[in-house]
């Protein structure tokens, strides 16, 4: 695939993202896995300094809408680093093809949440 | 401060993991376990993201993993994209739409795990 339809999946995946309230992660790693042809590990690890902009933006306008609560960010994400070295390890260690299995599971999981969140209204 | 804790762990791990920021597991466990409400859950977990992804993407980057031209070509359009989401999210009837979206996950879901 192009650079330029990458780039154009990558501005839908943003669109979606804003549009269902939903991570640009889930939809960055299949993009870069399936799109750029990279590994499951590297797309994931990619994907993870993909999301660091929208994030920053997201947060900035949170923040000024008054929605959020710092003190509670900074500690999950405080010991989300701890958790982040385990699942680094764990993910280096697994096969490949387990890993994208894993993925996909993922993100069938995903795709039953939005549903069910949507039923409720 | 336990259950916040407790929340980060699991969030990061599954960060790590799936490459994704770990909003899934964090604004549902905000609710539930801290009885924060939707908006404010939605909110913090934003930025508790912004922490567990850049903890991710570093760790990685130490073992070369991250592919840095391949994240910005996918990252930096993407911005643009959720401006756009946002705004046409008040135009649009998001909720018929989302089963559509929910589809296109499980495909690929599908897909991956096949």
């Amino acid at each position: 695939m192009t650079l330029v339809a990458v780039g154009v999946l990558g501005l839908v995946a943003g669109v979606l993202a804003g549009l269902f309230g939903v991570g640009g992660g889930i939809l960055f790693v299949p993009t870069l896995a399936l799109g750029l042809g990279l590994t499951q590990l590297h797309a994931e690890a990619s994907s993870l300094l993909a999301i660091l902009p929208t994030a920053l933006i997201g947060s900035w306008r949170q923040w000024r809408y008054g929605n959020l609560d710092l003190r509670a960010a900074g500690l999950v994400g405080l010991a989300s680093i701890g958790g982040v070295q385990l699942g680094v390890v764990v993910a280096e260690r697994i096969p490949e093809a387990t890993l994208q299995r894993l993925f996909g599971a993922l993100l069938l999981a995903a795709a039953a949440h939005l549903a069910w969140r949507t039923r409720r209204g | 401060m336990a259950s916040l804790l407790v929340i980060g762990l699991v969030a990061g791990f599954l960060a790590a993991l799936f490459g994704v920021g770990g909003g899934i597991v964090i604004v549902p466990l905000l609710v539930v376990l801290c009885a924060f409400d939707q908006r404010r859950a939605s909110a913090t977990s934003l930025a508790a993201i912004l922490v567990s992804s850049l903890a991710g993407a570093a760790t990685y980057a130490l073992h070369g993993a991250v592919k840095p031209g391949a994240a910005a070509v996918v990252g930096l359009p993407a911005i643009v994209g959720v401006l756009a989401g946002t705004v046409l999210q008040q135009r649009l009837p998001v909720h018929r739409l989302s089963y559509g979206f929910a589809l296109v996950l499980a495909a690929v879901g599908v897909r991956l795990v096949a």
